[in-house]
């Protein structure tokens, strides 16, 4: 359950930002998760509406946007969409393949009042 | 995934299928357009840009995510959400370069034999060099006790409900330990292969204990965990020829997730191995300080 760490995380970023920025309101959240972080977006989003509650962002709408897995062949440097960590190169069948993107965990933006 | 909000099908799987699966199969994915009704591509718990009934995408202050609600105000932050961690980690990091100091961030499944290697390396490297250990579990303060009978200096950070450490945690448990220049200090993580490879603590290196009691696809079922670390220990291997373990495969799969990983296939109780694991230990110890000594604060 570090999906509750990350939610915190996002909260302090939230009111870091609001307080800069003299917001009132947090409406909408927007994070960009990718298909290959360590989040589950299903518990992120139960974490995300507790975390909130009675905070600036209370009852905030939370939009995430997955990014797709990327990878890079160390052997023989072709780039291929990748779903998970252990899949093996789909042109030499190597399984030396470096992740170039989809690992990000990222706020976004924010709709505020 | 809809490409306007970035709803999609959940990764929690039951038996295989996907917990949550709002799009038939074969049904064309729809985008941007999300109409009440019976054209419903997917269904959403939220809605877009409805406004005095009017349905208008795309022209709000948000851009493609929010069209319709142009009156607000958009902040764009793109800030990662480890950040802040990250930023104690760095913190952590200074500390233990300006002093010299090699701190191994050890994590693993609860069973597999941390404590109990810990208890061993401080016996084999006891009066060697100095050995400090923050010992992180959800409750009890066991392991921290045998590691002070084990003759170190060790805290217990009880996360509580947490199932990792942070940065910040072991920074405050840093300062209440006093650390020693030219020291060693393992942290021993809380028993879970999955959370704490998110959490940078400003190790030089997480290493992972798999016992070969466990099964040998671990590392590709918590894929995460053994991407994230550099040294590898295959524990417990005193106890292969009782069981039907097959550790080449073990350290196979490993290697597809991570093929630049180190393997030390060691037994923290019948000794095994372990001359091999204190000269990697002793060896980050010796580099730390001369990193320095060459560049001094």
């Amino acid at each position: 359950m570090h999906e509750m760490s990350l939610a915190e995380s996002v909260l302090q970023i939230i009111e870091d930002t609001a307080r800069k920025q003299g917001v009132t309101r947090v409406k909408t959240v927007w994070l960009e998760i990718g298909q290959l972080a360590c989040v589950e977006q299903e518990s992120l989003r139960f974490c995300f509406d507790v975390v909130m509650r009675d905070s600036i962002a209370h009852q905030a709408r939370l939009e995430i946007t997955e990014t797709a897995g990327q990878g890079r062949c160390a052997k023989c440097s072709i780039e291929m969409p990748i779903a998970a960590l252990y899949e093996a190169c789909p042109n030499c069948g190597s399984y030396e393949i470096h992740v170039i993107g989809g690992d990000e965990m990222r706020v976004k933006e924010l709709e505020v009042e | 995934m809809c490409t306007t909000c970035g709803c999609g099908i959940g990764q929690t799987l039951i038996a295989g299928h996907a917990l949550k699966q709002p799009r038939k199969p074969g049904e064309a994915m729809r985008y941007r357009v999300h109409e009440e009704g019976a054209a419903l591509a997917h269904p959403h718990t939220h809605q877009h840009g409805v406004l005095d009934g009017v349905l208008d995408f795309g022209a709000g202050a948000a851009g493609t995510h929010a069209p319709g609600i142009s009156q607000s105000r958009m902040i764009k932050i793109e800030r990662d959400i480890l950040a802040k961690n990250n930023d104690y980690a760095a913190e952590n990091r200074d500390t233990f370069s300006t002093h010299g100091i090699f701190a191994l961030n050890l994590v693993s499944s609860p069973g597999s034999g941390k404590t109990t290697l810990l208890v061993k390396t401080i016996a084999a490297l006891h009066g060697t060099l100095p050995i400090a250990v923050i010992e992180g579990d959800q409750q009890t303060d066991n392991d921290a006790a045998r590691i002070r009978a084990a003759g170190a200096p060790a805290l217990q950070i009880n996360t509580g409900k947490g199932c990792h450490l942070d940065a910040y945690m072991v920074g405050q448990a840093m300062q209440q330990l006093h650390l020693q220049d030219n020291s060693l200090l393992l942290i021993e993580n809380v028993g879970n292969l999955v959370c704490p490879a998110s959490f940078d603590l400003g190790e030089a290196h997480k290493v992972v204990i798999l016992s070969v009691t466990e099964g040998e696809d671990k590392p590709l079922k918590y894929p995460d965990m053994f991407r994230a670390a550099d040294l590898m220990l295959l524990n417990k291997c005193d106890l292969l020829p009782y069981l039907e373990f097959d550790a080449d495969l073990a350290v196979d799969y490993a290697h597809r997730i991570n093929p630049k990983l180190k393997v030390i296939r060691i037994s923290a109780s019948s000794g095994e191995g372990m001359t091999e694991w204190l000269g990697w230990v002793a060896m980050g110890c010796r580099n730390a300080t001369h990193r320095r000594t060459e560049s001094p604060a």
